[in-house]
């Protein structure tokens, strides 16, 4: 398999004439933060290896707000949003996939109103679609292949946007066995960093919210725990390592689970 | 003096009324402080929601148990009020079972059936007082269900149970007077589970008969009234509010959140985007950004706040209130309710009750429980009737942020790196994209390490 990757933004494309299939919205985890760096890599590789017609923003992207809608600051959320939309409409994009939720809840449910309109999928959407289409194809015999899987629910693909089965069916094609938590799905339990809770400590309790799961991930008996989201990611790697698991059991994003399946 | 009976009946009716209609007058007025907001699109979406969700329960289904007594309850409900009908008629005609004449057979089995349903409600109601005083279910034992609360969900429990007995010992006592050629009762034909009640009425005189019956058909349906009037103080005021509180639902992603037009504008203006053809002249009045108190919350907020049973399902699938924190959703509706019942006392009394030197915000809901919340929609998918706690939450937030700019410090700091650098975490705008020359030079080592094992 061609191992090049290439990474072309709008900006370069534009200047060559191209207009690509899709845009890639990397997010702010997904360009700053060093675990979640590695999914965005892992994405891209799919992405150059599919051959699908890509691009980013680069330094063209901004955070799309939704942090500071969700902590009440809608002025901010707003300016943020203006200052994309107008990006993304002088390039004329669209249809743009991400792998950040809550990047992807709010161009597609809330960009709308204020003049951006986009077909957006999320990227587990993507990948789910790449496997029905043939296009990757599952290593017969992968290092999956029986492997004991859970995986956490996003509120923000999941009750935010339906999208429930779509993960799933990417774990599925894995060979894996997919082994649910009591509280999947609709009773999916928060990891506890939504609503811009990531960027404050959480009020006194009895327990973090993400301790609570990583216990109920981690009695499931599973090695992995897949993730489709950068808070997920943060807030279930920080409950693996305070139950001193990290060397059994990993938290992987669907889009690494099928990088390193396929040898990318 | 023979109208003497029908003359109490339509006073003790028509006094009913008046409170009711005062009561609900109030209500209207009190949802009515909200701010307004259009859900009257998609009639045939909402129409079925209505139908789904209210009419047929689907959402009380996740939990099959208080579901199906539940059920119990809400068909006895509606089936046992046909009976009323009866009453209402007897009540004004001064006649005794008006219908039993025309129906025949089919009048049997229909008081049968009614019957059934009465013990069926009665069982429910045991069941219900059980798990609420002996099994202890969690979600209604959290802090914000003592005194009224507490007593108010165990009465209409007692109430029910009382009604229905009301209804049996009518008829029993009715079934034992048809046997008294003195009295001048028609034969019904045996209503099963009212007859099983004969033995204890069988010693008494027909006179005394008489009396326990006529005592029983008042004790009804003035219960009811009362019941009507009380309804309006309880919680169990969501036997009819479901029905619009359902029909008004939010039809668009949960995810998504309200925007705000007055801060579009505001931005446009600030950005000098602002449509050359745009109403700029039509000044409306703005109001406070976000919600502070009762009128700044939407209608539909205010009526969720009727609506709410306090299941606590929100609450107890809340991720902040699981692990201990003071957010429960259940208890943001309470207190929007129990302010706008405070607003309406004053109101009702010719004071202005919203500025009383209160306000829904920090004297009854406090910032530590707005804080706690993570959006994640688990309360809006858990309520049974599509009430939406996340709704005020957000709205209270934006007041903090926006007219206070009191946030927590860690917020303001992630406003600002958001503000100056594009991104919630303090790093260089221009650093975005050093991830895509890490992902080239680590693929370029990899191949070429590949290329050294080969």
């Amino acid at each position: 398999m061609n191992k090049e990757v290439r990474v072309p933004t709008m900006a370069d494309l534009v200047a060559q004439g191209e207009t690509p299939e899709i845009l890639f919205w990397v997010g702010c985890a997904g360009s700053f933060d060093d675990r979640y760096k590695r999914v965005t890599k892992a994405f891209v590789k799919i992405l150059n290896a599919v051959g699908t017609k890509f691009a980013v923003l680069g330094t063209e992207e901004a955070c799309t707000g939704d942090p500071a809608r969700r902590a009440g600051n809608e002025f901010l959320f707003q300016m943020q949003a203006a200052a994309n939309i107008e990006v993304l409409n002088g390039y004329e994009i669209k249809k743009i996939v991400t792998a950040c939720p809550h990047c992807f809840n709010t161009i597609k449910n809330e960009y709308p109103e204020l003049g951006g309109n986009y077909e957006v999928i999320h990227h587990s959407t993507l990948l789910q679609q790449l496997i029905n289409d043939g296009k990757i194809t599952m290593k017969g015999g992968g290092s999956f292949k029986g492997r004991k899987i859970t995986y956490h629910d996003s509120c923000y693909l999941g009750r935010a946007n339906n999208i429930y089965e779509a993960p799933r069916e990417v774990l599925e094609a894995l060979d894996a066995d997919l082994i649910e938590m009591k509280r999947c799905r609709t009773k999916g339990l928060c990891c506890g960093a939504g609503g811009a809770q990531m960027f404050k400590d959480a009020e006194p309790g009895n327990k973090e919210v993400n301790i609570d799961r990583t216990e109920e991930a981690l009695a499931t008996g599973a090695k992995t725990i897949a993730v489709a989201c950068p808070f997920c990611m943060t807030m279930m790697s920080d409950g693996v390592k305070n139950k001193e698991k990290e060397s059994e059991v990993a938290v992987k994003d669907l889009a690494e689970l099928i990088a390193e399946n396929n040898q990318l | 003096m023979a109208y003497l009976g029908q003359i109490a009946f339509i006073v003790i009716v028509g006094i009913a009324s008046v409170i009711l209609t005062k009561r609900i007058r109030r209500i209207r007025q009190n949802i009515l402080l909200g701010k307004d907001t259009d859900r009257d699109d998609q009639p045939s979406a909402r129409w079925r929601t209505m139908l789904l969700v209210a009419f047929g329960q689907q959402k009380m289904f996740k939990r099959i148990i208080p579901a199906f007594f539940h059920f119990l309850i809400y068909v006895g409900f509606i089936v046992i009020n046909l009976e009323v009908l009866e009453f209402v008629i007897d009540g004004l005609l001064g006649t005794h079972r008006l219908f039993m004449p025309y129906l025949g057979d089919v009048y049997l089995v229909a008081m049968n059936i009614f019957e059934t349903l009465a013990v069926l409600v009665v069982l429910a109601c045991v069941v219900f007082l059980w798990r609420r005083n002996v099994q202890k279910v969690r979600r209604f034992h959290a802090q914000e269900m003592t005194k009224w609360p507490k007593l108010d969900g165990n009465l209409i429990l007692v109430i029910e149970i009382i009604l229905m007995f009301a209804i049996l010992t009518m008829n029993a006592t009715d079934q034992l007077l048809q046997t008294r050629p003195d009295s001048g009762y028609a034969t019904t034909g045996t209503l099963f589970f009212s007859s099983l009640l004969m033995p204890l009425f069988a010693g008494l005189d027909t006179s005394t008969l008489i009396f326990v019956e006529r005592f029983a058909w008042w004790f009804h349906i003035i219960g009811i009234l009362a019941f009507a009037v009380y309804v309006t103080y309880s919680k169990h005021l969501h036997i009819f509010l479901a029905f619009p509180n359902t029909y008004y639902s939010r039809l668009v992603p949960k995810g998504q959140m309200d925007n705000m037009p007055a801060v579009t504008k505001e931005v446009q203006i600030m950005l000098g985007t602002q449509p050359e053809n745009g109403e700029s002249d039509t000044e409306e009045e703005v109001g406070r950004f976000g919600a502070k108190d009762v009128n700044d919350l939407m209608w539909t907020d205010l009526m969720g706040a009727y609506a709410c049973s306090e299941c606590g399902r929100c609450t107890s699938e809340c991720p902040a209130n699981q692990t201990g924190k003071k957010l429960s959703p259940r208890k943001i509706m309470m207190d929007t309710r129990d302010r706008l019942e405070d607003v309406g006392k004053q109101l009702d009394k010719g004071e202005n009750g919203l500025e009383d030197g209160k306000s829904l915000l920090d004297d009854y809901i406090s910032r530590e429980e707005l804080n706690a919340c993570t959006t994640c929609n688990a309360c809006v998918e858990a309520c049974p009737i599509n009430i939406n706690p996340l709704s005020i939450i957000l709205q209270m937030r934006r007041y903090v942020a926006m007219e206070e700019a009191q946030s927590p410090a860690s917020w303001n700091a992630m406003f600002s790196n958001i503000e100056n650098n594009f991104a919630p975490w303090k790093f260089a705008p221009t650093d975005r994209f050093n991830w895509a020359d890490e992902l080239v030079t680590e693929n370029r080592k990899a191949e070429t390490e590949d290329r050294t094992n080969d």
